[in-house]
């Protein structure tokens, strides 16, 4: 591929998608009119639908779906650490929803629960109840933290063993998830319900908002959306800063940013432990959401569902990735199983197509490494290296040469 | 107090011995050259020092610190900076970012002015300020290893094989330079094959041999001795 053709020559409609990109980029205030533009749209939308609309509520999944898919972009976007267990952080910060946001420890307080700043609703129940937010909060923590211990073993692996490490730690959360039921906590109390699934989740009260309700999506889309513009801003932050030229300093070339003092193990966790805090912000969204955490829902496909995600928008750039990550929700959501699920039948097959969802990804991806490697909205040195042939391998050949 | 001082380190990749037993002094104001042929230890010694391949036993004392188990970035805050083997600049990003990586750990208010100072060393790096780095020439390539090397203003600063791969004219040019930055006070463990540049450059010189030293001279009389001339002069 070191001889791809440069950006745009002889297609007119990358030529002025290149155009566009460059004159966006190069105008501040033309990028922030229209990011403004598109957030009084998305602000808009639910209310040209029914507060109930399935409309409503795939873009839901797709705005909980792109927290977790920028998170998975620090991670394997930004530092470069392939990560293909980050569903663990998806389990995780579900299951701190199912503990603290349910009727699931129902012993604890000799059967009359503990209430944290919960409203009417939850006030009631036995179990652990906190308050919406403060359930984020403690998921962030203990993502984190999780994070990091995934993330430590790692540390003097490379790229492909990486993979596998972190491969083999989403497997041991998924199957610790399943037989959650056989680990006794004390009384009754188990660590998950297994296959069973902790429900109902607490619906989030939050002062200001009407009730969060499956007949009202809009206080679920919102909340998903200043979600969505927290991780956004992070993000962009974090890209930025010190610790985000850290992060790409070490993505290039590791032995070097050493040599420049780049600190690899603080810098590796802490991609580690933000990218697993925002996969677990999504997962504690989504259990509420969803109203429910089941040990099925942790399965490996869903890594690589969120690491589509990343590739297909353009892995590295912020905006590329919240686009891959809505596109392959709808596709997941709506596209498979709303419009072509008859497809077979019609053709007189006999199978629903939902069932064949991960060979449909899987053939996208292809077709995107075929036809723009980079992702739709790419990193600007990613593109470099695919269309220029710039990669480490060819600089270090040339001196070796 | 020699400014760094290395004893009987012992350096392993794995199982394998690497350095049986180096001993260096570099004095302050120094040029100091490690002179060898492949695989005699030159490059472990220098990641040695630099906390990238920790030495297994022995000690490196740096301005009064002992460093053998210091980890890199401390051993940079310290004043130690290294242009790696092979130049390792950062490819995709410009010359302007690779400079600024190089100045990681500072936060000081002067970075802007070493970035000057660097451009009056490689005026050619300025002119390629915003070009990527990986689209340059290997001698700019070098260049910009070097003056990212010194972004950190290290007191003392690691070159491994500057001369690798350029061309005689740019090699040239590349210890003119060597020779400017230590004139403008900073301290220099040059490791190089291409011993005659080396020499000429260098006050001193240790001759290495599959992991330890075999020779230590002022680098006029290496350059004289005939098996030095010999075995790396090609003479």
């Amino acid at each position: 591929m070191a001889t791809a053709r440069p950006v745009g020559a002889r297609n007119p409609v990358a030529e002025t998608t290149h155009a566009i990109r460059e004159r966006i980029r190069s105008d501040r205030r033309l990028a922030w009119a229209l990011a403004l533009v598109v957030l009084v749209l998305v602000i808009l939308l639910p209310y040209a639908f029914d507060p109930a609309s399935p409309f409503v509520d795939h873009c839901v999944t797709a705005l909980a779906y792109v927290v977790m898919a920028l998170g998975l972009n620090i991670v394997v976007g930004f530092a470069g650490l392939l990560d293909l267990g980050y569903v663990a952080f998806f389990a995780i910060g579900a299951y701190t929803a199912g503990w603290f946001a349910s009727a699931f420890f129902a012993t604890v307080n000799g059967g009359k629960g503990i209430h944290i700043l919960t409203g009417t609703l939850a006030g009631a129940q036995p179990g652990i109840h906190l308050n919406f937010i403060l359930v984020l909060i403690v998921a962030v923590i203990l993502t984190a933290i999780a994070g990091i211990l995934i993330g430590l073993p790692t540390l003097r692996l490379r790229g492909d063993y990486i993979a596998i490490v972190t491969l083999a730690f989403g497997e041991i959360v998924r199957v610790v998830a399943v037989n959650g039921q056989s680990i006794h906590l004390g009384g009754t109390n188990t660590l998950t319900a297994g296959r069973q699934g902790i429900t109902p989740i607490d619906s989030p009260e939050l002062p200001g908002m009407s009730a969060f309700s499956p007949l009202d999506l809009r206080p679920w889309y919102f909340t998903a959306l200043v979600l969505v513009l927290i991780v956004v801003f992070v993000n962009f932050r974090l890209r930025d800063s010190r610790l985000g030229r850290a992060w790409i300093a070490i993505r290039e070339d590791e032995i070097a940013a050493a040599s420049m003092g780049v600190p690899l193990v603080k810098t590796k966790l802490m991609a580690y432990a933000t990218g697993a805090g925002f996969g677990g912000i999504a997962g504690a969204f989504l259990a509420s959401y969803l109203n429910t955490v089941n040990a099925d829902q942790f399965e490996f496909s869903f890594s690589i569902f969120v690491l589509a995600m990343i590739i297909l928008g353009g892995i590295g750039n912020i905006v590329g990735v919240m686009v891959g990550a809505i596109v392959l929700s709808f596709v997941n959501v709506w596209l498979i199983p709303d419009v072509l699920h008859d497809v077979p039948s019609k053709l007189g097959l006999n199978f629903d197509l939902t069932e064949l969802s991960f060979g449909i990804f899987g053939f996208l991806l292809v077709i995107m490494m075929v036809l723009r490697p980079e992702g739709l909205i790419p990193e600007r040195r990613r593109q470099i290296e695919l269309t220029e042939g710039v990669g480490t391998d060819e600089a270090l050949f040339e001196v070796r040469s | 107090m020699a400014l760094l001082d290395i004893e009987d380190i012992h350096t392993f990749y794995g199982g394998i011995e690497a350095l049986k037993g180096i001993s260096v002094t570099v004095e302050e104001g120094e040029v100091v050259t490690l002179i060898g042929a492949n695989g005699a230890g030159k490059s472990t010694t220098l990641r040695s020092i630099s906390g990238l391949t920790p030495p297994r036993t022995g000690s490196i004392n740096f301005d009064g610190h002992e460093i053998s188990d210091t980890p890199p970035q401390d051993i940079v805050k310290l004043g130690i900076s290294q242009a790696p083997e092979g130049r390792r600049i950062f490819p995709r990003m410009t010359v302007r970012e690779n400079l600024e990586l190089g100045a990681f750990l500072r936060s000081d208010d002067s970075i802007e002015s070493d970035i000057r100072r660097v451009f009056d060393l490689f005026p050619r790096l300025e002119e390629r300020e915003r070009q990527k780095a990986g689209t340059m020439s290997g001698g700019e390539q070098q260049m910009l290893a070097i003056g990212r090397a010194l972004m950190s203003n290290p007191k003392l600063l690691l070159l491994d094989e500057p001369s690798m791969g350029l061309a005689p004219v740019l090699v040239e040019r590349i210890y003119e330079t060597v020779a400017e930055i230590n004139r403008q006070g900073t301290t220099i463990l040059l490791v190089e094959q291409n011993a005659n540049y080396a020499l000429e450059v260098s006050s001193r010189g240790y001759v290495l041999e599959t992991g330890t030293v075999t020779m230590t001279a002022p680098s006029s009389s290496l350059r004289e001795n005939p098996d030095v001339q010999r075995a790396y002069l090609g003479a």
